[in-house]
């Protein structure tokens, strides 16, 4: 695919190949290339420095000097941090050696000593505790790790999920946030940025929309809890929620109790956090779509609906798909909005609340295992999807 | 020239920030040490000479973990300082909001602390069985523990027939708050028995036709701990009506949950609880139980919107400030009433228990300290509604009045004390179903015997 021309180019020498020579001299844009992938290896070392640290007093048959396997005080600490420092001097002047001797290298060296360390540091920080995580699902309540203790169960785990009503509770209301969230808030986003655009003050009325992202989830919940706050119809309201039902004449509501608008009331919240995001990619594809385009469709006499439905809409196809992805991700994750609010209880529990609840209050590890892994199964196809649709886009272009 | 020189600031951030780091780590260290450890042995509070057994342990230190905050930490570190000054041991406390999560995470990865608050034994339990890392009580300890607490504790402390933790701090859960005052006023007298209780009720209703003054308020919401209100009801009453011997069995599963006995509790307290007459004063109907915190369910006492709210003593400390917590002031507590015709006073009482990790001398030494009657007196002087079951706690220097209640309580020897069944319980009842399903009862008006049969299912 890739023309001739591109590997000659000089932006690319730096990547092609074996003349380690002729880049060091001649091409500065390697250079700068090879100073930012100096400091993400001093990145990577010193994530690995720090890993190895935690190695050392893991290890306890051998006597590695006190400031390596337990350093408490500031000293021991400063000791701690001038070997990691060394550590990283030590592999970067063996990798400016490598790169800037006249001798050749092997290519692999250099390779391995540039993907290495990430290549480490995810294999301890993602890929391990991925795999563990999946193991524990087929064990029960005890880490895997602990023969004594733990024993295996296979499928009973994920039998527990599918079969318990209160487990089926939530997985329903998993499937109505998902379903629910990405729908409204791009649907409102994409509303909002085709309304607005190029209105007068749209600046304002974009930062009053995208303002709710910049609260935490945690922020947001305790502000909305207020809002749904009820108290006896005779008594002052201090919710707004309420207030405003009984300025309709109407009786105040428990909207986190009622079961199962609880959950829609809790949806709310995340919707009124992520339009502001939805609205934001948006409204700038909108104003990618050329001039030339939108003219092209004025003169074949296309206006108003039609040009939203035939032109605005393809055109910024990737970016509402881009948009509907992040928040269905976003979303299967949520956990601080049910947390805070209604502590996943009047049945609003979903599946990420539920996993921290067995996890670390029921210390049953082997179902929050298994939760943690029906999780990260539902996104599995979401993201598989997010990259071929990205793939078509670019083939199409 | 440009390309080296961005180079050298990029390391040279980034050597910053990973010292500002560790710079910040190593502030921790230094703080907890240098007090303590310097000082002499030999001081005036305790009877020194108890730690003597335990060889020189100047230089040495304890950590402990507990879930208790700022500021009542404080008052547990001026009680350690006697102790610190006895032996010369640096006493390390860890005070942590996350302790229920982390402390078996911390167990299982092999950072255990040397002692442990447990809040509840129910967690204790469990941290026994999952990971096996507790060590049963010191026979140093033990011995002072004999002297010190009634036999009951002991059982409390015990997991699988082997004696691990021993009892912090305790509070009596029966207690039904009341506005002195608002008592007098309204010319009702505080309720012998529990047929005087259901009839002051009854008058209450009846001296209030208009419904916007209730007899009960209450309150069970408590983040993901939602419910367990409920669960001190339901053991109270159990303790009453079916008497301590069914309550053994109930907390053990030896009779099952949903049997008729319990459903017959479980309806008594409904008659309370679920009673649209009796709840829930200043907040609304019975749904909204489930939606007010345990901790804003007894305020409204003070504005005379409801008269009664059954709460544990340390609610004590819930009271806005200015609130006087007195038999003469603006709230207190009166016992939870027994039944007519009945000759003990049962109690249910909650508490904190100490466990230990690390088998070191002055680790030995320290549970022995916490154990002992000195620290409960010097601990108790410090306030904070602290009680100890310990019998040889001075009821004198108990600072507040409700805490001296429940510590005569305690000590009274017609009490018939049993410990909160939920905590006892498997976690995943006594922690889980017990509070969900009791939560659903309250907010969903769920069937009774439908709430008993799903915990009954839930019984591991």
């Amino acid at each position: 695919m890739a023309p001739l021309s591109d590997i000659k180019s000089p932006e690319r020498a730096g990547a092609s190949t074996d003349d380690a020579e002729a880049r060091a001299q001649t091409t500065p844009v390697s250079k700068s290339a090879l100073a930012v992938g100096i400091v993400m290896i001093l990145v990577f070392v010193g994530v690995v420095g720090i890993i190895a640290a935690s190695f050392f007093s893991a290890v306890p048959e051998i006597s590695w000097p006190s400031f390596l396997v337990d350093s408490s005080t500031t000293l021991e600490k400063l000791g701690l941090m001038t070997f990691v420092v060394l550590l990283f001097v030590g592999v970067m002047a063996l990798l400016l050696f490598m790169v800037d001797s006249r001798k050749r290298v092997p290519n692999w060296t250099v390779a391995i000593a540039f993907v290495g360390p990430a290549l480490a540091a995810l294999l301890l920080g993602l890929i391990w505790p991925g795999v563990s995580t999946i193991i524990q699902s087929f064990y029960g309540r005890s880490p895997w790790s602990d023969p004594e203790r733990s024993e295996f169960v296979g499928f009973d785990n994920f039998a527990t999920l599918f079969t318990t009503s209160e487990f089926q509770v939530v997985l329903r209301n998993t499937m109505i946030w998902v379903i629910l969230v990405p729908l409204v808030a791009v649907g409102l986003g994409l509303l909002y940025a085709v309304l607005i655009d190029r209105t007068r003050g749209e600046a304002v009325s974009k930062g009053l929309i995208f303002l709710p992202m910049a609260i935490s989830l945690v922020g947001a919940s305790i502000i909305w809890r207020f809002i749904y706050e009820y108290r006896a119809p005779a008594r002052p309201q201090i919710g707004l929620a309420n207030q405003i039902l009984i300025w309709l004449g109407l009786d105040p509501y428990q909207f986190l109790l009622n079961s199962p608008w609880n959950t829609v009331f809790l949806i709310v919240v995340m919707v009124w956090i992520q339009t502001g995001f939805a609205m934001t990619i948006i409204s700038a594809a909108i104003k990618a779509i050329p001039d030339d385009i939108i003219e092209a469709a004025r003169l074949d006499g296309v206006s108003g609906l039609r040009m939203f439905r035939y032109v605005t809409i393809p055109s910024i196809r990737p970016a509402l798909l881009v948009v509907w992805v992040t928040i269905t991700m976003t979303t299967l994750k949520v956990f601080d909005i049910v947390r805070t609010m209604t502590g996943g209880n009047f049945q609003t529990s979903v599946v990420a609340n539920e996993f921290y609840t067995q996890s670390f209050r029921q210390f049953d590890f082997g179902l929050g295992a298994a939760l943690a892994v029906l999780l990260f199964v539902i996104v599995i196809p979401v993201v598989v999807y997010q990259v071929r649709q990205l793939r078509l886009s670019e083939d199409i272009r | 020239m440009a390309h080296p020189r961005r180079k050298r600031t990029g390391a040279a951030a980034f050597v910053g920030v990973a010292a500002l780091a560790l710079t910040a780590c190593g502030g921790n260290g230094d703080s907890d040490s240098g007090d303590g450890g310097d000082a002499a042995a030999g001081s005036s509070e305790i009877d020194c000479s108890v730690y003597e057994q335990f060889g020189d342990l100047s230089g040495t230190s304890v950590s402990t973990y507990s879930s208790i905050l700022s500021p009542e930490s404080d008052a547990y570190e001026a009680a350690f300082v006697p102790f610190e000054d006895c032996t010369g041991v640096d006493v390390q406390p860890e005070w942590s909001s996350e302790f229920e999560a982390q402390i078996v995470v911390r167990v299982q990865s092999g950072n255990a602390p040397d002692i442990a608050f447990f809040p509840q034994p129910g967690l204790l339990q469990t941290v026994v069985r999952d990971t096996g890392s507790v060590l049963p009580v010191f026979e140093e300890t033990e011995a002072v523990i004999d002297e010190n607490f009634s036999e009951d504790w002991k059982a409390y402390g015990t997991v699988d027939g082997t004696y691990y933790g021993f009892p912090n701090s305790s509070n009596s859960k029966s207690f039904v708050w009341y506005s002195p005052g608002a008592f007098a006023d309204a010319g009702y007298e505080v309720p012998e028995t529990w047929e005087d209780l259901i009839a002051l009720s009854d008058q209450i209703v009846a001296d209030n036709p208009d419904g916007s003054v209730k007899p009960w308020c209450a309150g069970i919401g408590s983040g993901d701990a939602t419910g367990w209100p409920v669960t001190d009801w339901v053991e109270d009453k159990m303790l009453r009506d079916q008497g301590a011997d069914y309550y053994d069995q109930w907390v053990n599963h030896d009779v099952p949950f949903n049997a008729p006995e319990s459903l017959a509790v479980w309806e008594e307290v409904g008659s309370i609880l679920r009673n649209e007459e009796y709840v829930n004063g200043g907040f609304g109907n019975v749904q909204t139980i489930a939606s007010t915190t345990f901790q804003d369910g007894g305020l409204p006492i003070l504005d005379g919107s409801c008269f009664m709210y059954k709460m544990a003593s340390f609610y004590a400390a819930n009271w806005p400030e200015g609130t006087n917590v007195a038999e003469d002031g603006d709230v207190f507590a009166f016992y939870f009433p027994a039944n007519e015709g009945a000759t003990e006073k049962p109690v249910l009482v909650g508490s904190e228990f100490l466990a230990a990790f690390e088998d070191r001398p002055e680790v030995r030494a320290f549970t022995t300290y916490l154990a002992s009657a000195d620290y409960a007196n010097l601990r108790a002087k410090e306030g904070f509604g602290f009680v100890s079951a310990n019998l040889n706690l001075d009821v004198n220097n108990v600072e507040s009045p409700i805490s001296k209640l429940a510590a005569e309580q305690f000590q009274d020897p017609s009490a018939l004390i049993r410990f909160d069944g939920a905590d006892l319980m498997p976690g995943a009842v006594g922690s889980g179903s017990f509070w969900r399903e009791a939560t659903a009862w309250i907010a969903e008006g769920k069937d009774t015997q439908d709430v008993l049969d799903a915990i009954e299912q839930s019984w591991p």
